[in-house]
């Protein structure tokens, strides 16, 4: 009868030790920690509309950007309300890694060659152990103006030319459609008009986008100038536009106030007013070229 | 007495036997290939979770969707976004077990095959499978293998009509896991 009782308990522990530890989920027993889960695609682009978002080229990824921003639509019927004048920019930009990206562009606008880097600094977080509401990006640009000099008979020097925008880029992705995002400006003018005008601006930005479709979105952006430290003719630049992307490709459509296309022009050179119909149609394209693939890691 | 130590022989062999019933790696690799007329689009993922129960035959596998890397980060994006919807979903998951466990023997070296059957979910979307998978075993490592095929409806994972020249109705997927003992 013993012995009976003692198998029984033997086998009943067998029994016991076959089963899995935490019902039917192997995967528990590892206990690994949720997996951290990066916002991804905040915006459509690597710009909103003018201004920079926070969305970077890949790394290894080569980014031809075409930008055309028309004549105002008050220029009249002899202008065709615009579509016969155009600034255009014309840029490479380069993903050094999936943080860091470089560009390179030319505007006609004041004839002007910009360069510049945009690295981010942290990402939002979806889920995961370790929260993180917003992502954070830092951009700095130099832009160098080519028109002939105001004034050459005076001694001029090739600092003169130059200017410097820096950037915080902070945006959040509240959800599939919607996101937000401030960016904190600064930009330099090493050589300004007129005595009393200042050389350091400071800027808000504001930009939106809210995602109607898996192609299609709308964007809005505004920068709101700091202080009076500019000549009342200034204005803050307003623009509202749409994301279009097919492929490789991405067609930004929108209506501006502004004429340049880089960060010191469009934040501190803008003129434009909405009220009197100065407004201009534009359009960014974006195609991008996998320079450097991303092979998958070889199997063992 | 002697039966006793007899039983408690059995015993502490029985439980030291089912200390390595768990093997696993959280480096197994799952891949995918979809081929058209237009395009080829294949994607890898090298930090896949594995785990199997070498007594009962169950397996689990846990697969980040985020950590497919294509070889354009663009597709990557419009994968994660658009198709896996990964932040809504982000984890492909598959719980089975092989159908006849007397096709394998754990404890001895050798190559078997064996079918398994179980619940694949993707994008949030399960659906039973039953696949021929092989075991290699020897060394202390358990290499399983398999190849077999998801329709991108039965997910409910929707491709545009503009890109169905684009992406394969069917994927191929391949998995490979090379599995150690879980030490607690």
């Amino acid at each position: 009868m013993r012995q009976i009782l003692v198998c029984c308990i033997a086998l009943f522990s067998g029994f016991s030790w076959c089963q899995p530890e935490n019902g039917d989920d192997l995967l528990s027993l590892l206990g690994d920690p949720d997996p951290v889960i990066y916002s991804t695609a905040t915006f459509k682009s690597t710009r909103v509309i003018n201004g920079q978002s926070i969305e970077n080229v890949a790394g290894g990824v080569m980014d031809f950007r075409v930008s055309h921003r028309f004549g105002t639509f008050n220029s009249g019927i002899h202008k065709m309300f615009g579509l016969d004048l155009a600034s255009m920019r014309l840029a490479f930009e380069y993903g050094l890694s999936d943080r860091v990206m470089v560009g390179l562009g030319r505007s006609n606008v004041n004839e002007e060659v910009d360069a510049f880097t945009k690295i981010k600094i942290f990402k939002q977080v979806e889920s995961g152990s370790n929260k993180m509401p917003f992502s954070l990006s830092y951009f700095a640009s130099i832009v160098m103006r080519g028109t002939e000099w105001a004034e050459p008979e005076r001694e001029n020097y090739f600092t003169s030319r130059l200017y410097y925008c820096h950037q915080l880029l902070l945006a959040r992705k509240f959800n599939d459609q919607l996101s937000i995002q401030i960016s904190p400006t600064f930009v330099h003018r090493n050589l300004v008009q007129t005595k009393a005008d200042y050389h350091d601006i400071y800027a808000l930005g504001y930009g939106g986008r809210y995602k109607l479709s898996r192609r299609l979105a709308v964007n809005a952006e505004y920068f709101q100038i700091l202080g009076n430290r500019l000549p009342s003719i200034n204005t803050n630049s307003l623009s509202l536009g749409v994301d279009l992307e097919t492929g490789g490709h991405v067609f930004q459509l929108h209506v501006t106030n502004s004429s340049s296309m880089n960060e010191k022009g469009f934040i501190t050179e803008t003129t434009g007013e909405w009220g009197k119909g100065d407004i201009q149609f534009g359009f960014n394209i974006s195609r991008v070229f996998t320079i450097k693939e991303k092979r998958p890691p070889i199997k063992q | 007495m002697k039966k006793y130590f007899f039983v408690i022989g059995i015993f502490a062999f029985g439980s030291l036997q089912m200390l390595g019933q768990n093997f696993f790696t959280r480096n197994g690799h799952l891949g995918f290939f979809s081929k058209t007329n237009m395009e080829d689009i294949k994607a890898n993922n090298e930090s896949v979770t594995y785990i199997m129960d070498l007594t009962s035959g169950e397996i689990n596998i846990s697969a980040l969707q985020t950590n497919f890397q294509f070889e354009k980060a663009l597709m990557q994006e419009h994968y994660n976004e658009n198709y896996m919807e990964s932040s809504k979903y982000p984890k492909a998951i598959f719980k089975g077990k092989i159908d006849d466990m007397s096709k394998v023997n754990f404890k001895m070296e050798g190559v078997y095959n064996a079918k398994v059957s179980g619940n694949l979910e993707i994008h949030g979307v399960g659906k039973p499978y039953t696949v021929d998978a092989v075991f290699k075993v020897g060394g202390g490592h358990v290499v399983a293998e398999t190849n077999f095929k998801v329709k991108c409806a039965d997910h409910n994972i929707k491709i545009e009509s503009s890109l169905k020249n684009n992406i394969a109705e069917t994927i191929d997927v391949n998995a490979k896991a090379d599995l150690t003992e879980l030490k607690k």
